[in-house]
């Protein structure tokens, strides 16, 4: 691994020893499936749906998840990504998070936003996404789609489809992805 | 060395990482320039001083337009109708600007060594060098870079930041025109050789600086040549106001040798990029015509410019002091 991938691990709190496995390849993708078929279930009309995948742990699984939505339903399904970067409340006290591309565009009036992220752990990510989101109008509805919900929620955030709850302390880190997700403890 | 949290007074000394770093960081900017809100909150409430000591269109316009779609509140000096023409010394009005509470400066000046003169006065604000007599310029560097490396990219259908310094390698570039009084060309050099292009020099003498044979450069014998040899031309501005005037016999022996015609410019390659830092002296260093070509890439350099220089601001003023 290169320094630059070092530091943006560091960045997203990844850099960890790996305590245990806790979801296979198999167990990610049948938990995205269960989600998909969620996200169906709650939204009747599926084209008005925009899957928005947050930089950069929910990319992946957003670009899966939407495609697995469109599957399902038949139609095509938008899928788009988001940078929160500069819309953090943490700028000026911790590091700066490296920036990445935002492929959102246009204006959201009418339809629903189904933001994803790899893991949802302090809910500050979250806010700054909802933050964000306002600057391209006003959809209907935003909802939260994530991997893994850690726990340990800093602000009144609450996810729709949860992939796996995974109770953790706070010495602990999780690594999730499409291949899997696993337990870890932070480096000193 | 990133410049995260620090000053920006020069790009001499910069890593390759650290001036790539501020490239990926602009491309994100650029997405942000074309929303219909175009502005983030990253320096909100945050205090930037614009303070212009010298003439400047795109630099200043660009530096506040950056500085407020950051969310930063913008303190405006004008200079012309401002306490300095009363006398007011450079340290008198800074700290007199400083008492309203900065977070950052961005200061043109017309002496060399102005903004690191003012970073000591204040150290507690991050300045950023908007040009200082013939020292240096390197936002403008920065965009220039920038510019091309978009450019280049977008032939191959990627996004600059997905070829990182990969087409610099081996890139050839030639400025040409007034080297010694610009310091564009000094932050140009800095960037394009420290990014890993070959650059060439084309200048009469008596628009060289005496202590070239100490830069990244090669100077060329035969500029008709060079033209053909060149990936990228970079222009620069004959600078009258540096007297630049009593350096060449006359401003039409100056187009003659130096200034890129329209028989000069036939001599370019169909791909070669044209980048001029603007004000341009249309029919002095470049030909009119010559200006208006699709290869020409004069105003996406000012297009760039406002993103570069969120690039910039965002990195320094929004960033802690890194390794204190």
């Amino acid at each position: 691994m290169n320094s630059e991938e070092a530091r943006q691990d560091r960045e997203r709190g990844l850099a960890f020893v790996v305590k245990s496995q806790l979801l296979s390849v198999e167990d990610v993708s049948r938990a995205l499936t269960r989600m998909a078929h969620e996200i169906i279930e709650r939204n009747l009309s599926v084209e008005k749906l925009i899957i928005v995948g947050l930089q950069r742990g929910g990319v992946a699984i957003a670009e899966r998840l939407a495609k697995q939505l469109a599957h399902i339903a038949g139609v095509p399904v938008r899928f788009e990504t988001l940078d929160v970067s500069f819309y953090r409340d943490d700028i000026g006290s911790n590091p700066l998070k490296t920036s990445s591309r935002t492929t959102l565009s246009g204006n959201l009036a009418g339809s629903t936003v189904v933001l994803v992220d790899d893991v949802l752990f302090t809910g500050r990510t979250i806010r700054a996404a909802l933050q964000a989101l306002s600057d391209w109008g006003r959809p209907d509805a935003v909802q939260l789609a994530v991997l893994v919900d850690r726990g340990h929620r800093e602000l009144p955030i609450r996810p729709d489809f949860v992939g796996k709850n995974l109770p953790t302390s706070l010495s602990e880190s999780v690594r999730a992805s499409l291949e899997g997700v696993w337990l870890g403890v932070k480096p000193q | 060395m990133s410049i995260r949290g620090s000053n920006l007074l020069t790009l001499g000394g910069l890593s390759r990482e650290a001036l790539l770093e501020i490239l990926d960081t602009a491309e994100s900017f650029v997405e942000v320039n074309q929303r219909t809100v175009k502005k983030v909150p990253a320096l909100k409430g945050r205090v930037v001083a614009s303070l212009f000591f010298e003439e400047s269109t795109r630099t200043r316009l660009s530096f506040e337009t950056a500085a407020k779609r950051l969310g930063a509140d913008v303190v405006s000096l004008a200079v012309a109708s401002s306490s300095v023409k009363k006398g007011e010394s450079l340290r008198d009005t800074i700290a007199t600007i400083d008492a309203l509470g900065l977070d950052a400066v961005v200061l043109r000046h017309r002496s060399s060594g102005a903004a690191e003169q003012v970073s000591r006065y204040v150290p507690h604000v991050r300045v950023i060098n908007a040009g200082d007599g013939m020292h240096q310029h390197p936002t403008q560097g920065l965009l220039d870079a920038f510019t091309v490396r978009q450019v280049l990219a977008a032939r191959r259908g990627l996004s600059g930041s997905e070829t990182g310094s990969s087409l610099f390698e081996g890139l050839r570039v030639l400025i040409v025109g007034d080297i010694r009084h610009s310091r564009v060309a000094r932050s140009d050099i800095a960037a394009y050789a420290t990014l890993g292009a070959q650059v060439r020099v084309a200048a009469p003498g008596t628009l060289l600086p005496s202590d070239i044979s100490n830069w990244p450069v090669e100077v060329v014998d035969n500029f008709d040549e060079a033209l053909e040899w060149a990936d990228v031309v970079g222009l620069l501005r004959l600078q009258q106001e540096r007297g630049t005037g009593a350096f060449v016999p006359s401003l039409e022996e100056f187009t003659f040798t130096y200034g890129l015609t329209q028989e000069r410019a036939a001599r370019l390659r169909p791909e070669t990029l044209i980048t001029h830092p603007g004000p341009m002296n249309r029919g002095v260093e470049v030909d009119s015509a010559v200006a208006d070509l699709p290869s020409a890439l004069i105003s996406q350099q000012v297009s760039n410019g406002v993103p570069i220089r969120m690039a910039v601001l965002y990195l320094t003023v929004a960033a802690p002091k890194e390794n204190s």
